[in-house]
Protein backbone atom coordinates (compact mmCIF):
# COMPACT_ATOMS: atom_id res chain seq x y z
CA UNK A 1 0.00 0.00 0.00
CA UNK A 2 1.10 3.18 -1.04
CA UNK A 3 1.31 6.22 1.67
CA UNK A 4 -1.18 8.50 2.35
CA UNK A 5 -2.05 12.23 1.53
CA UNK A 6 -2.92 15.00 4.45
CA UNK A 7 -6.23 14.61 3.58
CA UNK A 8 -6.31 10.58 3.67
CA UNK A 9 -4.89 10.70 6.83
CA UNK A 10 -6.96 13.04 8.43
CA UNK A 11 -9.82 11.34 7.35
CA UNK A 12 -9.24 8.11 8.09
CA UNK A 13 -8.53 9.00 11.95
CA UNK A 14 -11.82 10.19 11.65
CA UNK A 15 -13.46 7.61 10.44
CA UNK A 16 -11.79 4.95 11.74
CA UNK A 17 -11.07 3.19 8.66
CA UNK A 18 -8.84 3.30 5.62
CA UNK A 19 -10.21 6.13 4.38
CA UNK A 20 -8.58 6.24 0.77
CA UNK A 21 -9.17 8.31 -2.37
CA UNK A 22 -12.83 7.40 -3.54
CA UNK A 23 -14.11 5.81 -0.86
CA UNK A 24 -17.01 7.01 1.23
CA UNK A 25 -16.17 7.68 5.14
CA UNK A 26 -18.58 8.66 7.97
CA UNK A 27 -16.37 10.76 10.15
CA UNK A 28 -17.03 12.24 13.35
CA UNK A 29 -17.01 16.12 13.17
CA UNK A 30 -14.71 18.35 15.76
CA UNK A 31 -16.64 21.76 14.90
CA UNK A 32 -19.34 22.93 12.66
CA UNK A 33 -20.01 26.18 12.11
CA UNK A 34 -23.32 27.60 10.40
CA UNK A 35 -24.45 30.88 9.81
CA UNK A 36 -27.45 33.45 9.10
CA UNK A 37 -27.25 32.14 5.89
CA UNK A 38 -27.23 28.43 6.22
CA UNK A 39 -27.81 27.58 9.93
CA UNK A 40 -32.06 28.76 9.77
CA UNK A 41 -32.40 25.82 6.98
CA UNK A 42 -30.31 24.00 8.84
CA UNK A 43 -32.81 24.45 11.82
CA UNK A 44 -35.66 23.51 9.78
CA UNK A 45 -33.84 19.96 8.41
CA UNK A 46 -33.14 19.14 12.20
CA UNK A 47 -36.81 19.76 12.97
CA UNK A 48 -37.89 17.33 10.14
CA UNK A 49 -35.54 14.86 10.89
CA UNK A 50 -37.27 14.22 14.28
CA UNK A 51 -33.88 15.96 15.84
CA UNK A 52 -34.99 16.17 20.12
CA UNK A 53 -31.18 17.41 21.37
CA UNK A 54 -27.78 17.94 19.90
CA UNK A 55 -25.08 15.44 20.00
CA UNK A 56 -22.38 18.01 21.15
CA UNK A 57 -23.16 21.23 21.54
CA UNK A 58 -19.75 22.38 22.20
CA UNK A 59 -18.67 21.39 18.61
CA UNK A 60 -20.96 23.46 17.15
CA UNK A 61 -20.90 27.39 16.40
CA UNK A 62 -22.95 29.77 14.56
CA UNK A 63 -22.14 33.16 13.57
CA UNK A 64 -24.41 35.97 12.15
CA UNK A 65 -22.68 37.11 9.39
CA UNK A 66 -24.09 37.26 6.07
CA UNK A 67 -26.76 39.53 7.21
CA UNK A 68 -25.29 41.76 9.53
CA UNK A 69 -26.75 44.16 11.06
CA UNK A 70 -30.34 42.26 9.66
CA UNK A 71 -31.64 44.24 6.68
CA UNK A 72 -34.56 43.46 6.89
CA UNK A 73 -37.83 42.31 9.41
CA UNK A 74 -37.39 38.49 7.79
CA UNK A 75 -34.17 38.12 8.66
CA UNK A 76 -34.52 39.75 11.99
CA UNK A 77 -36.55 37.17 13.15
CA UNK A 78 -34.07 34.66 11.05
CA UNK A 79 -31.36 36.06 13.55
CA UNK A 80 -33.83 35.44 16.76
CA UNK A 81 -34.50 31.84 15.39
CA UNK A 82 -31.20 31.26 15.59
CA UNK A 83 -30.67 33.15 19.25
CA UNK A 84 -33.13 31.02 20.78
CA UNK A 85 -32.01 27.81 19.16
CA UNK A 86 -28.26 28.30 20.65
CA UNK A 87 -29.55 29.10 23.71
CA UNK A 88 -31.75 26.38 24.29
CA UNK A 89 -29.05 23.91 23.24
CA UNK A 90 -26.00 25.78 24.53
CA UNK A 91 -24.66 26.37 21.08
CA UNK A 92 -21.95 29.09 21.29
CA UNK A 93 -23.39 31.89 18.89
CA UNK A 94 -21.34 34.57 17.04
CA UNK A 95 -23.71 37.87 17.36
CA UNK A 96 -24.01 40.69 14.57
CA UNK A 97 -20.90 42.88 14.96
CA UNK A 98 -18.16 39.95 15.59
CA UNK A 99 -17.52 39.27 11.85
CA UNK A 100 -17.71 36.49 9.27
CA UNK A 101 -17.92 32.90 10.98
CA UNK A 102 -14.79 31.81 8.71
CA UNK A 103 -12.39 34.01 10.45
CA UNK A 104 -14.00 33.61 13.81
CA UNK A 105 -12.97 29.85 13.66
CA UNK A 106 -9.81 30.89 12.86
CA UNK A 107 -9.34 33.62 15.30
CA UNK A 108 -11.05 31.77 17.96
CA UNK A 109 -8.91 28.41 17.56
CA UNK A 110 -11.51 26.01 16.87
CA UNK A 111 -10.28 25.09 13.48
CA UNK A 112 -6.77 23.09 14.72
CA UNK A 113 -4.05 21.02 12.87
CA UNK A 114 -5.61 17.73 12.25
CA UNK A 115 -9.16 18.27 13.24
CA UNK A 116 -11.93 18.66 10.76
CA UNK A 117 -13.53 21.38 10.78
CA UNK A 118 -16.45 22.30 8.51
CA UNK A 119 -18.71 24.72 7.64
CA UNK A 120 -22.25 25.36 6.02
CA UNK A 121 -20.78 27.85 3.63
CA UNK A 122 -18.25 26.94 0.81
CA UNK A 123 -15.72 29.10 2.28
CA UNK A 124 -15.08 26.76 4.98
CA UNK A 125 -11.95 25.83 3.29
CA UNK A 126 -10.31 28.50 4.71
CA UNK A 127 -9.34 26.71 8.13
CA UNK A 128 -6.81 24.63 5.70
CA UNK A 129 -4.05 26.88 6.60
CA UNK A 130 -3.94 25.71 9.87
CA UNK A 131 -3.71 21.95 8.72
CA UNK A 132 -7.26 21.42 9.49
CA UNK A 133 -9.15 19.18 6.98
CA UNK A 134 -11.87 21.92 6.27
CA UNK A 135 -14.35 22.01 3.83
CA UNK A 136 -18.00 23.56 3.56
CA UNK A 137 -21.05 21.46 3.90
CA UNK A 138 -24.79 21.82 3.33
CA UNK A 139 -27.95 22.71 5.73
CA UNK A 140 -29.03 19.52 5.88
CA UNK A 141 -25.57 17.79 6.77
CA UNK A 142 -25.23 20.27 9.57
CA UNK A 143 -28.53 19.22 11.13
CA UNK A 144 -27.22 15.95 10.80
CA UNK A 145 -24.41 16.87 12.46
CA UNK A 146 -26.54 18.48 15.27
CA UNK A 147 -28.50 15.11 15.88
CA UNK A 148 -25.63 12.57 15.39
CA UNK A 149 -21.77 14.62 15.52
CA UNK A 150 -21.27 13.18 11.98
CA UNK A 151 -20.44 13.27 8.62
CA UNK A 152 -20.34 11.36 4.82
CA UNK A 153 -17.45 12.16 3.18
CA UNK A 154 -16.23 11.15 -0.71
CA UNK A 155 -12.63 10.76 0.64
CA UNK A 156 -10.60 13.18 -2.44
CA UNK A 157 -7.58 12.41 -4.27
CA UNK A 158 -4.96 15.34 -3.65
CA UNK A 159 -3.12 17.87 -6.36
CA UNK A 160 -0.14 18.71 -5.17
CA UNK A 161 0.82 22.41 -5.30
CA UNK A 162 4.26 22.73 -5.12
CA UNK A 163 5.27 26.48 -3.66
CA UNK A 164 8.78 28.10 -4.40
CA UNK A 165 10.26 31.20 -4.12
CA UNK A 166 8.60 34.46 -2.27
CA UNK A 167 6.27 37.19 -3.03
CA UNK A 168 8.04 39.73 -4.57
CA UNK A 169 7.51 43.44 -3.14
CA UNK A 170 3.91 44.53 -4.26
CA UNK A 171 2.87 41.01 -4.87
CA UNK A 172 0.58 39.53 -2.39
CA UNK A 173 -1.02 36.06 -1.34
CA UNK A 174 -4.38 37.25 -3.28
CA UNK A 175 -2.14 37.37 -6.68
CA UNK A 176 -0.43 33.36 -6.40
CA UNK A 177 -4.51 32.70 -5.45
CA UNK A 178 -5.69 34.28 -9.22
CA UNK A 179 -2.44 33.05 -10.46
CA UNK A 180 -3.45 29.20 -9.02
CA UNK A 181 -7.00 29.54 -10.01
CA UNK A 182 -6.04 30.98 -13.97
CA UNK A 183 -3.46 27.64 -13.91
CA UNK A 184 -6.60 25.33 -12.42
CA UNK A 185 -9.56 26.96 -13.80
CA UNK A 186 -13.11 27.23 -11.66
CA UNK A 187 -13.28 23.47 -12.03
CA UNK A 188 -9.68 21.92 -12.40
CA UNK A 189 -10.04 20.52 -9.08
CA UNK A 190 -13.27 19.69 -8.69
CA UNK A 191 -13.60 16.95 -6.17
CA UNK A 192 -10.41 17.05 -5.02
CA UNK A 193 -8.41 18.31 -2.55
CA UNK A 194 -5.23 20.84 -2.90
CA UNK A 195 -1.90 19.71 -0.85
CA UNK A 196 0.17 23.20 -0.63
CA UNK A 197 3.81 22.11 0.32
CA UNK A 198 7.31 23.11 -0.92
CA UNK A 199 9.68 25.75 -0.11
CA UNK A 200 7.58 28.46 -0.81
CA UNK A 201 5.30 27.47 2.43
CA UNK A 202 7.96 28.91 4.49
CA UNK A 203 7.81 32.04 3.33
CA UNK A 204 3.85 32.64 3.60
CA UNK A 205 2.78 34.11 7.01
CA UNK A 206 -0.87 32.61 8.36
CA UNK A 207 -2.48 35.49 6.54
CA UNK A 208 -1.02 34.34 3.06
CA UNK A 209 -2.28 31.00 3.99
CA UNK A 210 -5.67 31.49 4.67
CA UNK A 211 -6.02 33.64 1.51
CA UNK A 212 -4.81 30.74 -0.58
CA UNK A 213 -6.81 28.44 1.20
CA UNK A 214 -9.94 30.46 1.31
CA UNK A 215 -9.64 30.52 -2.66
CA UNK A 216 -9.30 26.77 -3.45
CA UNK A 217 -13.25 26.32 -3.34
CA UNK A 218 -12.75 29.04 -6.62
CA UNK A 219 -11.50 26.24 -8.59
CA UNK A 220 -13.40 23.97 -7.55
CA UNK A 221 -11.12 22.12 -4.47
CA UNK A 222 -13.13 20.37 -1.38
CA UNK A 223 -10.38 21.86 0.60
CA UNK A 224 -6.89 23.82 0.55
CA UNK A 225 -4.58 22.02 3.22
CA UNK A 226 -1.30 23.13 4.20
CA UNK A 227 1.46 21.66 6.03
CA UNK A 228 1.89 23.10 9.62
CA UNK A 229 5.21 24.38 10.85
CA UNK A 230 6.43 26.81 13.72
CA UNK A 231 4.41 29.88 12.16
CA UNK A 232 0.95 27.22 12.62
CA UNK A 233 2.06 26.94 16.66
CA UNK A 234 2.98 30.56 16.87
CA UNK A 235 -0.56 32.00 15.54
CA UNK A 236 -2.72 29.42 18.06
CA UNK A 237 -0.55 30.08 20.59
CA UNK A 238 -3.16 31.73 22.93
CA UNK A 239 -6.21 30.68 21.09
CA UNK A 240 -6.43 27.15 22.15
CA UNK A 241 -5.80 24.93 25.18
CA UNK A 242 -6.34 21.72 23.13
CA UNK A 243 -3.55 19.46 22.75
CA UNK A 244 -3.17 18.71 18.65
CA UNK A 245 -1.05 16.85 16.92
CA UNK A 246 0.16 18.24 13.10
CA UNK A 247 -0.25 16.28 9.70
CA UNK A 248 1.77 15.29 7.15
CA UNK A 249 1.66 13.82 4.04
CA UNK A 250 3.73 10.11 3.56
CA UNK A 251 6.87 10.52 1.29
CA UNK A 252 5.24 7.76 -1.14
CA UNK A 253 1.40 9.08 -0.84
CA UNK A 254 -0.20 9.23 -4.26
CA UNK A 255 -1.17 12.65 -5.72
CA UNK A 256 -3.86 12.57 -8.71
CA UNK A 257 -1.19 15.59 -10.20
CA UNK A 258 1.30 17.90 -9.31
CA UNK A 259 1.19 21.76 -10.41
CA UNK A 260 4.09 24.05 -9.50
CA UNK A 261 3.78 27.62 -8.02
CA UNK A 262 6.64 30.09 -8.14
CA UNK A 263 5.85 32.96 -6.01
CA UNK A 264 9.08 35.11 -7.70
CA UNK A 265 8.17 34.89 -10.78
CA UNK A 266 4.69 36.75 -9.92
CA UNK A 267 3.14 39.85 -10.79
CA UNK A 268 -0.16 41.41 -9.68
CA UNK A 269 -3.20 40.07 -11.41
CA UNK A 270 -6.87 40.87 -11.65
CA UNK A 271 -9.97 38.39 -12.29
CA UNK A 272 -12.30 39.80 -14.82
CA UNK A 273 -16.14 40.13 -14.55
CA UNK A 274 -17.61 37.63 -14.00
CA UNK A 275 -15.32 34.57 -14.22
CA UNK A 276 -13.19 34.38 -10.83
CA UNK A 277 -10.76 32.02 -13.28
CA UNK A 278 -10.64 34.84 -15.97
CA UNK A 279 -7.30 36.05 -14.71
CA UNK A 280 -5.34 38.22 -16.81
CA UNK A 281 -2.40 39.89 -15.29
CA UNK A 282 -3.16 43.62 -14.14
CA UNK A 283 -0.86 45.61 -16.65
CA UNK A 284 -3.38 43.99 -19.78
CA UNK A 285 -6.51 45.99 -18.18
CA UNK A 286 -4.63 48.95 -16.45
CA UNK A 287 -7.10 52.18 -16.94
CA UNK A 288 -10.21 50.61 -16.85
CA UNK A 289 -11.89 53.16 -14.86
CA UNK A 290 -13.60 51.87 -11.37
CA UNK A 291 -16.17 54.02 -9.13
CA UNK A 292 -16.13 51.40 -6.17
CA UNK A 293 -13.45 49.66 -4.07
CA UNK A 294 -14.29 47.27 -1.94
CA UNK A 295 -11.90 46.29 0.63
CA UNK A 296 -12.95 43.09 3.26
CA UNK A 297 -14.10 39.26 2.74
CA UNK A 298 -12.82 36.15 4.08
CA UNK A 299 -10.64 36.71 1.42
CA UNK A 300 -8.90 39.95 1.77
CA UNK A 301 -10.27 41.77 5.28
CA UNK A 302 -7.89 40.37 7.69
CA UNK A 303 -5.43 43.27 9.59
CA UNK A 304 -2.53 42.89 7.04
CA UNK A 305 -4.73 43.29 4.47
CA UNK A 306 -5.68 46.76 5.91
CA UNK A 307 -2.30 47.74 6.38
CA UNK A 308 -1.19 46.83 2.47
CA UNK A 309 -4.26 48.73 1.33
CA UNK A 310 -3.29 52.09 3.38
CA UNK A 311 -0.35 52.00 2.84
CA UNK A 312 -0.86 52.81 -0.79
CA UNK A 313 -3.32 55.07 -0.33
CA UNK A 314 -1.70 57.25 1.72
CA UNK A 315 1.28 57.18 -0.95
CA UNK A 316 -1.26 57.66 -3.24
CA UNK A 317 -2.33 61.08 -1.74
CA UNK A 318 -5.85 59.24 -0.73
CA UNK A 319 -9.25 58.42 -2.72
CA UNK A 320 -10.05 59.78 -6.09
CA UNK A 321 -12.85 61.75 -6.93
CA UNK A 322 -15.68 59.59 -8.30
CA UNK A 323 -14.86 56.58 -5.91
CA UNK A 324 -16.55 55.02 -3.53
CA UNK A 325 -14.23 53.23 -0.92
CA UNK A 326 -15.91 50.83 1.12
CA UNK A 327 -14.45 49.50 4.42
CA UNK A 328 -15.24 46.24 5.94
CA UNK A 329 -13.44 43.84 8.56
CA UNK A 330 -13.67 40.88 8.75
CA UNK A 331 -13.96 40.89 12.29
CA UNK A 332 -14.29 42.92 15.15
CA UNK A 333 -10.86 41.45 16.76
CA UNK A 334 -9.46 43.30 13.02
CA UNK A 335 -11.11 46.89 13.80
CA UNK A 336 -10.47 46.79 16.74
CA UNK A 337 -6.44 46.38 15.85
CA UNK A 338 -7.27 48.75 13.21
CA UNK A 339 -9.00 51.67 15.65
CA UNK A 340 -5.86 50.75 17.92
CA UNK A 341 -2.84 51.47 15.30
CA UNK A 342 -5.00 54.36 13.50
CA UNK A 343 -5.51 52.38 10.16
CA UNK A 344 -8.98 52.69 10.93
CA UNK A 345 -8.72 57.02 11.12
CA UNK A 346 -6.88 56.99 7.92
CA UNK A 347 -9.84 55.31 6.20
CA UNK A 348 -12.45 57.63 7.65
CA UNK A 349 -10.12 60.59 6.66
CA UNK A 350 -10.03 59.60 3.89
CA UNK A 351 -13.83 59.59 3.12
CA UNK A 352 -13.89 55.46 3.43
CA UNK A 353 -17.57 53.94 4.40
CA UNK A 354 -17.08 52.03 6.75
CA UNK A 355 -18.98 48.95 6.94
CA UNK A 356 -20.20 46.80 10.34
CA UNK A 357 -18.03 43.63 10.23
CA UNK A 358 -19.38 40.59 8.88
CA UNK A 359 -19.87 40.01 4.75
CA UNK A 360 -20.79 42.78 4.17
CA UNK A 361 -21.36 43.63 0.07
CA UNK A 362 -19.76 40.59 -0.95
CA UNK A 363 -22.61 38.53 -1.44
CA UNK A 364 -25.30 41.83 -1.94
CA UNK A 365 -27.21 40.24 1.25
CA UNK A 366 -26.13 43.82 2.75
CA UNK A 367 -23.60 46.62 2.75
CA UNK A 368 -22.87 48.88 0.06
CA UNK A 369 -24.86 47.75 -3.30
CA UNK A 370 -22.77 48.81 -6.55
CA UNK A 371 -25.01 50.84 -9.06
CA UNK A 372 -25.65 49.76 -12.66
CA UNK A 373 -22.75 49.61 -14.79
CA UNK A 374 -20.57 50.56 -11.85
CA UNK A 375 -17.06 48.86 -11.97
CA UNK A 376 -16.20 46.98 -8.19
CA UNK A 377 -12.53 46.85 -7.45
CA UNK A 378 -12.51 44.33 -4.66
CA UNK A 379 -10.62 41.88 -2.50
CA UNK A 380 -13.24 39.43 -2.43
CA UNK A 381 -13.16 35.54 -4.16
CA UNK A 382 -16.02 36.14 -6.36
CA UNK A 383 -17.38 38.42 -9.13
CA UNK A 384 -20.27 36.23 -10.20
CA UNK A 385 -22.88 38.55 -12.07
CA UNK A 386 -24.98 40.07 -9.47
CA UNK A 387 -22.81 38.39 -7.10
CA UNK A 388 -22.85 42.17 -4.74
CA UNK A 389 -26.73 42.60 -5.47
CA UNK A 390 -26.90 44.32 -9.12
CA UNK A 391 -26.31 42.13 -12.02
CA UNK A 392 -25.63 45.12 -14.47
CA UNK A 393 -22.29 45.66 -12.44
CA UNK A 394 -18.75 44.37 -12.63
CA UNK A 395 -16.83 43.17 -10.55
CA UNK A 396 -12.65 42.45 -10.71
CA UNK A 397 -11.00 40.88 -8.40
CA UNK A 398 -7.82 42.05 -7.11
CA UNK A 399 -5.18 42.04 -4.08
CA UNK A 400 -5.79 45.03 -1.23
CA UNK A 401 -2.98 47.11 -2.60
CA UNK A 402 -3.95 47.00 -5.94
CA UNK A 403 -7.36 47.60 -5.13
CA UNK A 404 -6.21 50.53 -3.40
CA UNK A 405 -3.93 51.82 -5.83
CA UNK A 406 -7.48 51.35 -8.00
CA UNK A 407 -9.15 53.52 -5.57
CA UNK A 408 -5.89 56.16 -5.60
CA UNK A 409 -6.16 56.31 -9.56
CA UNK A 410 -10.12 56.04 -10.25
CA UNK A 411 -9.09 53.05 -12.25
CA UNK A 412 -7.34 49.56 -12.59
CA UNK A 413 -3.13 50.64 -11.75
CA UNK A 414 -0.38 48.67 -10.69
CA UNK A 415 -0.28 49.31 -6.61
CA UNK A 416 4.01 49.06 -7.65
CA UNK A 417 4.07 52.39 -9.22
CA UNK A 418 2.39 54.26 -6.07
CA UNK A 419 4.08 52.39 -3.38
CA UNK A 420 7.55 53.52 -5.22
CA UNK B 1 -37.57 8.67 -14.92
CA UNK B 2 -38.43 10.59 -17.78
CA UNK B 3 -38.04 14.21 -18.73
CA UNK B 4 -37.68 17.20 -20.94
CA UNK B 5 -34.01 18.26 -21.22
CA UNK B 6 -33.88 22.45 -20.11
CA UNK B 7 -30.12 22.78 -21.24
CA UNK B 8 -27.54 25.31 -19.81
CA UNK B 9 -24.09 25.73 -19.97
CA UNK B 10 -21.04 25.70 -18.52
CA UNK B 11 -20.14 27.43 -14.41
CA UNK B 12 -23.85 27.61 -13.59
CA UNK B 13 -23.09 28.81 -10.00
CA UNK B 14 -25.54 28.57 -7.66
CA UNK B 15 -26.05 32.72 -7.58
CA UNK B 16 -27.49 31.99 -11.12
CA UNK B 17 -30.18 29.16 -10.17
CA UNK B 18 -31.37 31.54 -7.19
CA UNK B 19 -29.80 34.71 -6.58
CA UNK B 20 -28.94 35.70 -2.52
CA UNK B 21 -31.17 38.75 -2.37
CA UNK B 22 -33.85 35.77 -3.42
CA UNK B 23 -33.00 34.30 -0.33
CA UNK B 24 -33.19 37.13 1.65
CA UNK B 25 -37.28 37.42 1.13
CA UNK B 26 -37.94 33.65 1.64
CA UNK B 27 -36.71 30.19 2.29
CA UNK B 28 -39.82 28.81 0.54
CA UNK B 29 -39.22 26.50 -2.37
CA UNK B 30 -42.56 27.40 -3.62
CA UNK B 31 -41.61 31.08 -3.02
CA UNK B 32 -38.12 30.68 -4.67
CA UNK B 33 -39.50 28.81 -7.87
CA UNK B 34 -40.50 31.76 -9.52
CA UNK B 35 -36.83 33.34 -9.48
CA UNK B 36 -35.39 29.72 -11.08
CA UNK B 37 -31.77 31.14 -13.14
CA UNK B 38 -33.73 34.86 -13.32
CA UNK B 39 -29.98 35.81 -14.04
CA UNK B 40 -29.05 33.52 -17.29
CA UNK B 41 -32.67 32.51 -18.49
CA UNK B 42 -35.74 35.00 -17.56
CA UNK B 43 -38.38 32.72 -19.57
CA UNK B 44 -37.12 29.97 -17.40
CA UNK B 45 -39.18 29.80 -14.53
CA UNK B 46 -42.45 30.82 -16.45
CA UNK B 47 -41.69 27.50 -18.88
CA UNK B 48 -40.66 24.90 -16.48
CA UNK B 49 -42.73 22.03 -15.85
CA UNK B 50 -42.64 19.41 -13.64
CA UNK B 51 -40.64 16.59 -14.53
CA UNK B 52 -38.05 18.71 -16.75
CA UNK B 53 -34.75 17.79 -16.00
CA UNK B 54 -31.78 20.16 -16.17
CA UNK B 55 -28.66 19.18 -18.66
CA UNK B 56 -25.67 21.90 -17.76
CA UNK B 57 -21.94 21.32 -18.75
CA UNK B 58 -18.94 21.84 -16.53
CA UNK B 59 -18.81 22.82 -12.90
CA UNK B 60 -22.91 22.83 -12.54
CA UNK B 61 -23.37 24.66 -9.04
CA UNK B 62 -20.18 25.76 -8.46
CA UNK B 63 -20.04 29.08 -6.05
CA UNK B 64 -22.24 29.08 -2.44
CA UNK B 65 -22.37 26.30 -0.74
CA UNK B 66 -26.44 27.57 -0.67
CA UNK B 67 -28.91 24.69 -0.28
CA UNK B 68 -31.76 26.48 -1.61
CA UNK B 69 -30.04 26.09 -5.01
CA UNK B 70 -31.63 22.48 -4.72
CA UNK B 71 -34.78 23.23 -2.57
CA UNK B 72 -35.76 25.87 -4.92
CA UNK B 73 -35.11 22.87 -8.18
CA UNK B 74 -37.20 20.45 -6.17
CA UNK B 75 -39.88 23.00 -5.91
CA UNK B 76 -39.94 23.60 -9.61
CA UNK B 77 -40.44 19.69 -9.48
CA UNK B 78 -37.61 18.81 -11.32
CA UNK B 79 -36.07 15.58 -10.20
CA UNK B 80 -32.75 15.34 -11.57
CA UNK B 81 -29.75 17.30 -12.73
CA UNK B 82 -27.55 15.98 -15.65
CA UNK B 83 -24.01 17.77 -15.88
CA UNK B 84 -20.88 16.81 -17.34
CA UNK B 85 -18.96 17.94 -13.40
CA UNK B 86 -21.14 19.47 -10.62
CA UNK B 87 -19.29 21.43 -7.96
CA UNK B 88 -18.97 19.06 -4.99
CA UNK B 89 -21.58 21.57 -2.62
CA UNK B 90 -23.98 21.09 -4.94
CA UNK B 91 -23.74 17.40 -6.16
CA UNK B 92 -23.48 16.80 -1.79
CA UNK B 93 -26.41 19.10 -1.11
CA UNK B 94 -28.81 17.05 -4.37
CA UNK B 95 -27.73 14.11 -2.40
CA UNK B 96 -29.56 15.03 0.42
CA UNK B 97 -32.25 16.05 -0.62
CA UNK B 98 -33.47 13.44 -3.02
CA UNK B 99 -32.51 15.29 -6.07
CA UNK B 100 -30.49 12.83 -8.35
CA UNK B 101 -27.13 14.06 -9.59
CA UNK B 102 -26.41 12.44 -13.00
CA UNK B 103 -22.72 12.81 -14.39
CA UNK B 104 -22.31 12.19 -18.25
CA UNK B 105 -21.02 13.44 -21.44
CA UNK B 106 -23.85 16.18 -21.59
CA UNK B 107 -22.39 17.88 -24.98
CA UNK B 108 -24.98 16.95 -27.38
CA UNK B 109 -28.31 16.72 -25.78
CA UNK B 110 -30.26 19.85 -26.92
CA UNK B 111 -33.08 21.91 -25.39
CA UNK B 112 -36.37 20.04 -24.95
CA UNK B 113 -34.89 16.26 -25.88
CA UNK B 114 -36.71 13.76 -24.47
CA UNK B 115 -34.39 11.66 -21.61
CA UNK B 116 -34.66 8.88 -19.94
CA UNK B 117 -32.58 8.85 -16.87
CA UNK B 118 -31.63 4.70 -16.02
CA UNK B 119 -29.52 3.34 -13.91
CA UNK B 120 -26.13 3.96 -14.95
CA UNK B 121 -27.28 5.44 -17.87
CA UNK B 122 -28.95 7.86 -19.99
CA UNK B 123 -31.25 7.24 -22.95
CA UNK B 124 -31.67 10.57 -25.27
CA UNK B 125 -34.71 9.34 -26.86
CA UNK B 126 -35.02 11.82 -29.37
CA UNK B 127 -31.18 11.42 -30.68
CA UNK B 128 -31.55 7.83 -30.04
CA UNK B 129 -28.52 8.03 -28.14
CA UNK B 130 -27.67 6.47 -24.97
CA UNK B 131 -25.13 7.93 -22.39
CA UNK B 132 -22.60 6.38 -19.88
CA UNK B 133 -23.33 7.71 -16.73
CA UNK B 134 -20.85 7.03 -12.95
CA UNK B 135 -23.13 5.49 -10.87
CA UNK B 136 -23.74 6.80 -7.01
CA UNK B 137 -21.30 5.44 -4.52
CA UNK B 138 -22.14 3.52 -1.54
CA UNK B 139 -23.85 5.45 1.24
CA UNK B 140 -25.07 8.44 -1.74
CA UNK B 141 -27.06 5.99 -3.37
CA UNK B 142 -28.85 4.82 -0.11
CA UNK B 143 -29.67 8.39 0.76
CA UNK B 144 -31.06 9.32 -2.35
CA UNK B 145 -33.22 6.16 -2.61
CA UNK B 146 -34.75 7.03 0.92
CA UNK B 147 -35.56 10.49 -0.49
CA UNK B 148 -32.70 12.69 0.85
CA UNK B 149 -30.99 12.62 4.74
CA UNK B 150 -34.69 14.08 6.35
CA UNK B 151 -36.60 10.27 5.28
CA UNK B 152 -33.25 8.78 5.61
CA UNK B 153 -32.85 10.15 9.81
CA UNK B 154 -36.51 9.73 9.97
CA UNK B 155 -35.70 5.95 9.54
CA UNK B 156 -32.07 4.78 10.84
CA UNK B 157 -31.87 8.24 13.40
CA UNK B 158 -28.00 8.01 12.37
CA UNK B 159 -25.87 7.14 9.27
CA UNK B 160 -25.84 3.32 9.54
CA UNK B 161 -22.45 2.43 8.20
Amino acid sequence: MSGKTISEKILSAKSGVDARAGRVVVCRVDCAMGTDGSAPMAIDYFEAMGGRRVRDAARIVFALDHYAPAPNRAIAALHQRLREFAAQFGIELWDVGQGIGHQLMVESGRALPGGLAVGADSHAVTYGALNAFSTGIGSSDLAAILICGRLWLRVPESIRVRLTGQLPRGVYAKDAALALAAALGADGAVYQALEFGGSGVGALDMDDRLVLSNFAVEMGAKNGIFPADERTRAYLAGRTRLDFAAVEADADARYAREIALNLDALSPQVALPHQVDRVVPLAQVAGTPVQMVYLGTCTGGRVKDFHEARDVLKAGGGVARGVQLVVTPASRAVMETLAQDGTLADFVAMGAVIVTPGCGSCCGTCGAIPGDGVNVVSTANRNFKGRMGNSSAFIYLASPASCAAAAVRGSIADPREIEA
Amino acid sequence: MIGRARVFGDDINTDYIVTSRRKRESLDPAVLRAYLFEEVDPLFAATVEAGDVIVAGRNFGCGSAMEVAVTAVLGAGIRAVVARSFSRTYYRNAVNNGLLPVECDTRRIREGDRLLIGDGEVRNETAGEILIAAPLPGIMREIVAAGGLVPYFRRHGDFSV
